[in-house]
């Protein structure tokens, strides 16, 4: 008998959907895991089960009974339990108060022994010696997620929902963390188990249901599909005709990078950008390639040599990065790209205000350079004063693009150029890159969507846990080599 | 400039409190109270100009109005110590006029250092140098009043109590650090990055805006105008002790949230600061020339004025937002 299941459930942001008609059954003493690359629309999947986010279209199921959950807790009263990554934790609070929150034992005065002895028991039984008065900020993050493991036990969940929570965990803790699991299933609860270790979903796993983008695209049980054949599933699908024709880089080294270290996030990467070429980053979130960009441009510190058309150059901040003809397009469009309470022009001109008059900037000049930019880039607004937060997020990339061409750089770093824009705009960011390589400047493009990694570079580098992975080229760039890189999958495919 | 109620609400009030001043009493509109509004208005003027800039980069100082007290402290000092060498003159007062801005500057570069240097909040800053400001002001003046030489005094007086025509110097320098700092705001590439970094100092980051130094600056600013009031305000009455400036800061922050600047920073408006300034000021002078009202309900109505601007702002802002 099923607890759980999604039938036919599709959702959508705005005008993107990014489930199309899922179906998905959780069964009592059994795990389940759920896998995809980024954003093939497994953490939706897991708010909408664990009631934080509503399906657009469908149904849910629960007990075989449509069910709709107004919010988390509701969820939680009817024995489904998110199992969150660590940092959903009130830092300042107890191990205990944590593990208690919003369910205190007692009444006006709570009963603080009966909270310890009982938190105490659960850590017990995750084999862990954390202390029930240690406060939440004074742990280690692999802590940090026992605890946050321990307070899922402590419902009485009917379905545990685990968003990677192994994956800051030390062997020994991992294997603590199995031991329940086995003791859960064993009990009858239904375990929804995400995870970018594939390994792991292999010894765990009694059912597989691999994603993406936002369908299912395989259901298995245990033992159909070995390691090789998920990272197939996941990835297996055709290059579309939806990118520009490619290049032909020259063959002049426009940047050298030896030896880039930033402190507990990259380690040693070295790589050699030609000029005209769009060389692409790949990896999983938290792999490093944000940071190994940051580090590159002054934004992180960061030690190893750069040299850029030959010339050592020493960039500390981003002034020298742009004084090197370097430029970086963040990821965090709405937090670290633009001011979305200011209009266009203070957005456009904000990183290079100096080409704009002395002490008295000089307006004319800015609207021009607007008027100029909205043509290059096509950005489309209904007021020239308008707020960017109220453009669209295809617009803002444009803008945000334009304002990052503003000071002429010869290289270009962009994290994540089409991240949450629709699929007209991706196409035209994706001729404004190819144009820029043709004028001779060299592109480095950070992305976790893979057919765009491959679509667009002339040759990618793979990144995992900070370090260099590999670089492909040509005929070898290609998802399922790259996927392998990314996870540290070896062997051929299935 | 787009023209809107809410953003003309200070002004209109402004208008209001004029008329209605003017109704009360007679004395109202007579050039000796017009000058006596504005001259007291000067020296909150010019630290909630500078309030202004601090607030919009996202920071805030409440220890201006005991700064006010200790720089008045110090150049009194300054200037009864130079007198035996330097002579009843202008130079001893230009000795104190030094004295009151550069340390000025040197207060506010240290609440700007221990900002965005040590990375404390603004707020716990400024609240430690206020204390700091304000008990040692009254050691230096043995908990009594530090009171400037009687020749000097004499000298200094008209720096306060005359200027060209009816128009005072403390008018006159109100209204230049007035406008100059309503150009900055809008007009200079130093106005832009504080509106930018109050807005989200993460995105001025990714700009190459040196955020650390533009807050410094904004404080380093505030400092100068502190000392410049100080300047305006010891001929005034000649001394300064435990009590001077009292509650300053919190007229400063007052006129600058009337004015329309948000508390959280971003958006900065000066002109909207001198309105503010005014309006408390008017509030004060009305009730004083009027019976209607017991002054000592003063407080009490500036209090009600700042709430209601704040709620009138956040109307604006639901009012964008749909």
């Amino acid at each position: 008998m099923t607890v759980l299941a999604l039938r036919n459930v599709s959702k959508s942001f705005g005008p993107i959907e990014v489930l199309h008609g899922v179906d998905l059954a959780l069964e009592p003493g059994e795990v389940h895991a759920l896998i995809g690359e980024n954003g093939a629309g497994k953490s939706t999947i897991m708010k909408i089960l664990g009631g934080f986010l509503d399906p657009t279209s469908g149904e849910i199921l629960l007990d075989g009974q449509p069910a709709s959950f107004a919010s988390g807790p509701e969820a939680e009263a009817r024995g489904i339990v998110v199992i969150h990554q660590e940092f959903n934790l009130a830092p300042d609070l107890t191990v205990a108060a944590n593990v208690f929150l919003g369910r205190e034992i007692g009444g006006w005065r709570l009963d603080h022994a009966a909270m310890r002895d009982a938190t105490a028991a659960l850590l017990k039984r995750l084999d862990t010696r954390i202390d029930p008065d240690a406060r939440i900020r004074d742990l280690s993050v692999p802590d940090r997620q026992m605890v946050e493991i321990a307070k899922a036990l402590s419902r009485k969940a009917r379905v545990l929902i685990m968003d990677e929570p192994s994956a800051v965990l030390t062997h020994r803790e991992v294997g603590a963390l199995y031991a329940q699991i086995d003791r859960l299933r064993a009990e009858g609860v239904a375990i929804l188990y995400c995870s970018h270790r594939l390994d792991e979903v292999a010894h765990l796993a009694d059912r597989i249901t691999v994603l993406r983008d936002g369908r299912v695209v395989r259901q298995a049980l245990r033992g159909e599909l070995t390691e090789d054949g998920m990272a197939t599933a996941m990835v297996g699908r055709e290059l579309q005709d939806f990118y520009p024709p490619k290049g032909q880089p020259g063959d002049q080294p426009a940047l050298e990078v030896r030896g880039l270290t930033v402190p507990g996030r990259v380690r040693d990467v070295s790589f050699t950008l030609r000029r005209g070429e769009v060389l692409g980053i790949a990896g999983l979130v938290g792999s490093g390639r944000t940071e190994l960009a940051e580090g590159l441009v002054g934004l992180r510190t960061s030690t190893g040599e750069i040299r850029v058309e030959g010339r050592p150059v020493a960039i500390r901040s981003l002034r020298d990065a742009f004084a090197a003809g370097l430029a970086y397009l963040t990821e965090d469009r709405k937090e670290a790209g633009l001011l979305l309470d200011k209009g266009l022009r203070e957005n456009l001109t904000l990183a290079t205000l100096e080409r704009f008059g002395g002490w008295r900037l000089d307006t004319r000049a800015e609207d021009a350079a607007l008027e100029r930019a909205t043509q290059e880039f096509d950005i489309r607004a209904p007021r020239r004063d308008m707020p960017t937060g109220k453009l669209s997020g295809g617009n803002q990339q444009k803008l945000l693009l334009a304002k990052v061409m503003l000071p002429d750089p010869r290289i270009i770093l962009i994290d994540e150029p089409t991240r949450g824009i629709d699929v007209g705009t991706k196409r035209q960011i994706y001729a404004f890159i190819r144009k820029l390589a043709a004028e001779g400047r060299s592109l480095i493009v950070i992305s976790s969507e893979m057919t765009e990694v491959i679509g667009l570079s002339d040759r990618v580098l793979v990144m995992r846990e900070g370090r260099l992975a590999g670089e492909l080229a040509g005929e070898d760039m290609t998802e399922d080599r790259i996927v392998r890189l990314a996870m540290g999958v070896t062997g051929e495919a299935a | 400039m787009k023209l809107d109620l809410h953003t003309l609400g200070p002004l209109v009030a402004l208008v209001a409190l004029v008329i209605l001043g003017a109704a009360l009493n007679s004395a109202f509109l007579a050039p000796a109270n017009i000058t006596n509004v504005l001259a007291r208005s000067a020296f909150i003027g010019l630290i909630a100009v500078g309030m202004t800039f601090v607030i919009t980069a996202g920071g805030l100082d409440l220890s201006v109005g005991s700064m006010a007290a200790f720089l008045a402290g110090i150049a009194i000092i300054a200037m009864n110590a130079a007198l035996p060498t330097t002579g009843l003159n202008w130079g001893t007062i230009l000795v104190g006029m030094g004295v009151a801005v550069l340390g000025g500057i040197a207060a506010g570069y240290l609440n700007g250092a221990l900002v965005t240097k040590a990375r404390i909040e603004p707020f716990i800053v400024t609240l430690g140098t206020m204390g700091i400001f304000r008990s040692l002001v009254t050691w230096l003046a043995d908990g009594g009043t530090l009171s400037l030489d009687y020749g000097l005094r004499t000298l200094y007086r008209p720096v306060y109590y005359s200027g060209i025509g009816w128009i005072t110097w403390p008018i006159i320098v109100f209204a230049i650090v007035a406008i100059l700092g309503e150009w900055t705001m809008r007009h200079s590439r130093f106005g832009r990055h504080v509106e930018a970094i109050g807005s989200n100092d993460r995105v001025a980051r990714y700009s190459a805006i040196d955020v650390n130094r533009m807050r410094l600056l904004t404080y380093v600013l505030l400092g100068v105008l502190v000392g410049l009031a100080v300047v305006l305000y010891v001929p005034r009455l000649g001394s300064a002790s435990g009590s001077t400036g009292v509650l300053w800061e919190l007229e400063a922050i007052a006129a600058v949230i009337i004015g329309g600047t948000a508390l959280k920073g971003g958006r900065g408006r000066v002109w909207g600061t001198v309105v503010g300034v005014l309006i408390l000021s008017l509030i004060d002078n009305i009730l004083n020339l009027a019976d209607l009202v017991s002054p000592y309900l003063n407080g009490a109505i500036q209090g009600v004025i700042i709430v209601l601007a704040v709620v009138l702002q956040r109307e604006k802002r639901t009012a964008e937002e749909r």
